[in-house]
């Protein structure tokens, strides 16, 4: 690791204040600490969140707010999570090893926008919306590309939060080596139809699927995903699956979800 | 030998005692030993897979702070430094020799693979060392790189005196013989495998600290090595010329090696020559990058098989042509592991009349490929149980029955194969009808049938493997090329008050040796198994030995404990005889104590231990005092493990999963001493051999990259891809060491890849599949389905 200096911001505006130092936010370091190992990333001054006051989660009638700094162990554990979106505590239950969810943040895995993660489906699926220190961004612009997101220089994740949905599920494909999703998809029939996500398979990162949405808005179940077609040229190849495999796993998948609900 | 009478003797499930350090964090490693002065050196380890280097420019980088010295290749050279030698060599079929090029411990003029050794940067911490590497620049000339393994030959030339790439051209057994039993065969069997290319990931990755003394000119090497004593010969005689007595490895607890810690690395050797030059300890830890690129990888051959069965479906010839791929450089054991100990295996437990194997070693520009846990066997193993499975299926017989026709017969041992070796006992159908029942292979159609109807796949796969175990009786290994001997060696030595110090050449890093090694020397001193302590990993401490590979530390390793402590109970004998004023014949030695028949005259085993080290009544005529035996015991013969593995699974044929729902297997390891440390050992190989069937692969892109290079691609079995095992054994004991034990390390990873490709392909065999590579990944498997239903509808 190449020399850094930690700060650990007292709020949330200290923070974006060192981050317009150029220091860079630190959550969990789950993704970052590794990354900065490999010296792949190499901050000079790294700015610890832990002290900002934003773990935690919150009714707010229609929906749930869960702040930035909430790990992946508290999401998954959380009565409010359990009952309000129960997909969602589920999904953060998956996520890695149980090491990783005490340390992984939401607001960490959010930003990164990691192709593979799962959050983002989640978000995206359920039509959630991202606050910052700024403003409120809707999960529909939130994901603007693989390790892209609509997040500015000077903009940090204060909290996500997501409509109270039960009728919901996100079933998960690992890859077989790192576990993070070879495909997931999260499904979510909510007041205003029909939502499914897709991480892990997109060569743009997460995204929606339209015409898989316009089946289940006309009959919501897995059958009335048989011959939709996922284009495979879209999807990510690697050693782990090809673009062709991928895509039909994205099918597969979307029916277990849906079954799943 | 009988089962000991005597509580945690031979036989007895005793828990570890090494357990206790290791699970509370208390081992001591080489990465946690620190020396004062210490400096850390970090490798700048070439990018590309092949290239000449122009200019290294390290100028800045030594200005750095904290920087000591950067070491190139020419430095090196300047020196007279050697490189790692190999071990076993062999002659080619044309009569010449194993073709050797130089591997100097930093690159000199080229690179070979991506993470060849060039630069060795030495600072006061690691940080700066990694900080000034950084400021170094290497200018290359980049190669084609050869990756190709089928096409290796016609790549560009990666070494000087390696014509056509082709290390050594091999072979063993009787073409004529093997050629005429395939011409006048009723069916010829053909089939073509790659047995995938494996990385080690040994839990600790390697490590060395090395500490020169001025006042006596000597050295001391800390790392992580299964055998001290080869690193010590390698490294003081054959590169850095020091004298072997100046020169003391300690390889203290080593977290795993697989066969990847055998071998003597340029790292090392870098350590012990750098802390002469710099007159200050130097220690280097690879982190796990640097595992997966520079360990020595394993497995990576391609094998075409024809098979030749009469018209009652018995064998009578067997013709493998095999091209392994050795790497960049020679690694120690790179050559024996595809010839030596994989040529003689492919007879199985089978009779096979007439066989042929030649095996080509190809050198590519990828890491050095070497002996991994079964080293040869388990390729021997896969490509005949695979053949065997196919065998059955183009004649229409049930795998188990044709398995069974073919075997061996137990009346027929001693047993001379048409390749070289000649199996001493075994019992092969007893294991597999064990096995067979373990599984309920009677019930298998009505489980296909139930898992057909919940839309799944179900296959059952089997494999009956042989292996050699208790590497090796030295002569027999000498005529074959090897440039050492493969005995082992112990000191057993008595303290006065009776506690037993046993020095042991083999090495312990997972095996459990310290509790094996002292329920051997309990049961047969009948002293307590706390009162015995296991010293190993020390050249100063411990005999000449030759360390832990092969399954060889309680056949071979063992074998010499027992007769060093058989020379401890002759000796004492005579004490007492003396003591008791009795013939020594009439001394009779049992459960710790000594007595004369027809008296009640008794001396306990500490009783005569004191008398030996306070020796005033005692028969200085004819012994000297103390209590203190050294072995050496060269083993008659290799020893022969053998057994049954079967796998059942489940696949998804919408997803490709396939799921292990079920193993059962047989082992024949002779003589067990501590059943819960061969279940261990069993579990750990099936683990090993799922992962190779099932997820494993290294993957290098065309340009000799490693894709696989981390735990993010490269995949590793874990626990809940495993089923619970149902393990059972036979015994038919060894009939050449004392103890009657085979060994039992590597059998798990021998046998369980085929059972299982061999379920997957039984699980689609309905669909028309004959065949499915390693690893059998989702995507493979649903290709497979996929491709069969295509061929179907058309
Ligand atoms: C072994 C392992 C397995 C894993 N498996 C999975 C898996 O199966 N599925 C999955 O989804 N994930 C997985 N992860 C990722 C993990 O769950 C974390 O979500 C992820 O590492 C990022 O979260 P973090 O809190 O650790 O963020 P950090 O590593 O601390 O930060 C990540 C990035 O986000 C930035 N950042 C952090 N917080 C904010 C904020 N509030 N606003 C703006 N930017 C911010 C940081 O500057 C950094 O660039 C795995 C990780 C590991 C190590």
């Amino acid at each position: 690791m190449h020399h850094t200096t930690y700060v650990r911001a007292g709020s949330t505006d200290d923070a974006v204040a060192r981050m317009a130092d150029g220091g860079q936010l630190l959550a969990g370091g789950m993704t970052l600490i590794p990354t900065m190992k490999q010296r792949l990333a190499s901050p000079e001054t790294l700015v610890d969140l832990a002290g900002c006051g934003l773990a935690g989660i919150e009714d707010e009638g229609d929906s749930i707010r869960i702040g930035a700094m909430t790990r992946h162990a508290d999401v998954a554990g959380s009565d409010l999570v359990q009952t309000a979106v129960p997909a969602l505590a589920a999904l953060a239950g998956g996520i890695g090893d149980r090491q990783v969810r005490n340390r992984g943040t939401i607001g960490g895995s959010v930003a990164n926008n990691d192709p593979s993660a799962c959050y983002p489906a989640a978000v995206l699926g359920l039509g959630g919306t991202v606050h910052t220190n700024k403003r409120d961004i809707a999960a529909d612009d939130f994901f603007t590309g693989m390790f892209e997101t609509a997040l500015d220089e000077d903009e940090m994740i204060t909290a996500v939060s997501f409509p109270k949905t039960g009728k919901a599920a996100y079933v998960k494909f690992p890859n077989p080596a790192s576990r993070y999703a070879m495909v997931g998809v999260f499904v979510a029939s909510g007041a205003d139809g029909t939502r499914l996500a897709v991480t892990g398979a997109g060569s743009d990162g997460v995204f929606r699927h339209a015409d898989m949405e316009a089946a289940l808005d006309a009959s919501f179940s897995a059958d009335s995903l048989d011959g939709i077609a996922v284009d495979a040229d879209e999807m990510i190849s690697d050693i782990h699956a090809s673009g062709d495999y991928r895509a039909h796993l994205v099918r597969e998948i979307a029916k277990r979800a849906v079954a799943a609900c | 030998m009988p089962e000991g009478s005597i509580k945690d003797g031979i036989g007895a499930s005793v828990r570890r005692k090494e357990d206790k350090r290791f699970l509370t964090g208390s081992g001591r490693y080489t990465a946690d030993i620190t020396r004062p002065g210490q400096l850390h050196v970090h490798f700048i380890r070439s990018v590309h897979a092949h290239a000449n280097i122009k200019a290294i420019r390290k100028d800045a980088a030594e200005a750095a702070e904290g920087v000591v010295a950067i070491f190139t290749g020419e430095d090196v050279a300047a020196d007279g430094i050697g490189g790692p030698i190999c071990g076993w060599v062999v002659t080619n079929r044309d009569g010449s020799p194993t073709n050797e090029p130089p591997h100097p411990i930093l690159a000199n003029g080229a690179v070979r693979y991506v993470g060849d050794h060039v630069v060795a940067v030495i600072a006061e911490t690691l940080e700066q060392a990694m900080d000034a590497a950084e400021l170094v620049e290497i200018e290359y000339e980049v190669l084609a790189p050869v990756v190709d393994l089928a096409n290796a030959g016609s790549g560009p030339q990666i070494h000087e005196n390696v014509p056509g790439n082709m290390y050594f051209d091999f072979e063993l057994g009787d073409e004529a013989a093997a050629t005429a039993a395939l011409e006048s065969a009723a069916t010829v069997v053909e089939l073509e495998v790659r047995n995938n290319r494996l990385i080690p990931n040994a839990m600790e990755p390697r490590a060395a600290l090395a500490e020169y003394d001025p006042i006596d000119d000597s050295y001391t090497l800390f790392t992580t090595s299964q055998n001290p004593h080869l690193t010590r010969l390698v490294i003081g005689a054959f590169m850095l010329s020091i004298p072997e007595s100046k020169l003391r490895v300690v390889a203290p607890d080593v977290g795993g090696g697989f066969g990847s810690k055998i071998y003597v690395y340029p790292e090392e050797a870098v350590c012990t020559w750098a802390s002469k030059k710099l007159q200050r300890p130097v220690k280097w830890t690879a982190d796990r990058s640097e595992s997966f690129l520079a360990d020595a990888h394993g497995r990576d051959h391609i094998n075409k098989v024809r098979m030749a069965l009469d018209k009652d479906n018995r064998i009578t010839g067997l013709r493998v042509d095999t091209v392994a791929n050795i790497g960049s450089y020679l690694s120690a054991f790179s050559v024996v592991t595809p010839t030596i100990l994989h040529a003689p295996l492919l007879s199985g437990c089978y009779q096979i009349p007439a066989i042929y194997t030649n095996v080509k070693g190809m050198a590519t520009t990828t890491a050095p490929v070497d002996a991994y846990r079964g080293a040869g066997r388990p390729e021997a193993t896969y490509l005949l149980e695979r053949v065997m499975d196919t065998a059955a299926r183009q004649v229409g017989m049930d795998p188990a029955a044709f398995r069974r026709m073919n075997f061996i017969p137990k009346d027929a041992f001693p047993y001379q194969t048409p390749v070289a070796l000649q199996y001493d006992i075994g019992d092969y159908e007893p294991p597999l009808d064990k096995a067979l029942e373990m599984i309920d292979y009677k019930g298998f159609e009505a489980r296909r049938a139930e898992a057909a109807s919940r839309g799944k796949y179900r296959g059952i796969g089997l494999s009956s493997y042989i292996e050699a175990c208790g590497i090796a009786p030295s002569a027999v290994a000498g005529a074959l090329g090897a440039r050492v001997g493969l005995y082992e060696s112990a000191t057993v030595r008595v303290d006065p008050t009776g506690t037993v110090n046993v020095f042991t050449g083999t090495h312990s890093h997972g095996q459990g040796h310290d509790t094996t090694f002292a329920q051997i020397v309990a049961d047969k001193l009948g002293v307590d198994i706390g009162s015995v302590e296991i010293i190993h990993g020390d050249s100063d401490r411990i005999p000449f030995g030759m360390g832990s590979y092969g399954s060889r530390s309680l056949a071979v390793g063992g074998a010499a404990i027992a007769k060093a402590v058989d020379k401890v109970i002759e000796k004492s004998k005579i004490i007492a005889a003396h003591l008791m004023e009795a013939a020594d014949a009439d001394v009779v030695f049992a459960d710790g104590k000594f007595t004369v028949a027809g008296t009640d005259n008794e001396k306990g085993f500490g009783e005569i231990a004191l008398a030996a080290y306070v020796p005033h009544n005692y028969p200085h005529d004819r012994l000297e005092p103390g209590l203190e035996e050294t072995a050496f015991y060269d083993p008659l013969n290799f020893t022969y493990p053998s057994g049954t593995h079967i796998a059942e699974v489940e696949i998804d044929p919408s997803t490709g999963v396939v799921e292990l729902v079920d193993w059962a297997c047989c082992d024949d390891f002779g003589n067990l001493i501590n059943p819960m440390i061969v279940e261990g050992q069993v579990h750990g190989g099936i683990a090993q051999g799922v992962g190779q069937a099932l997820l494993e692969n290294a993957h290098y892109d065309e340009t000799g990259q490693l894709i696989t290079a981390s735990y993010m691609d490269y995949c590793m079995p874990r626990a809940d891809d495993l089923p619970n095992f149902k393990v059972d054994y036979t015994v038919t004991a060894c009939t050449h060491n004392d103890l009657g034990v085979k060994g039992c390390g590597e059998a798990g990873a021998i046998a369980s890849p085929p059972a299982l490709i061999n379920a997957v392909i039984d699980a689609l065999a309905p669909l028309g599949v004959t065949d499915m590579s390693m690893p059998a990944t989702p995507e493979k498997v649903w290709r497979a389905i996929n491709d069969a239903q295509t061929e179907a509808a058309e």
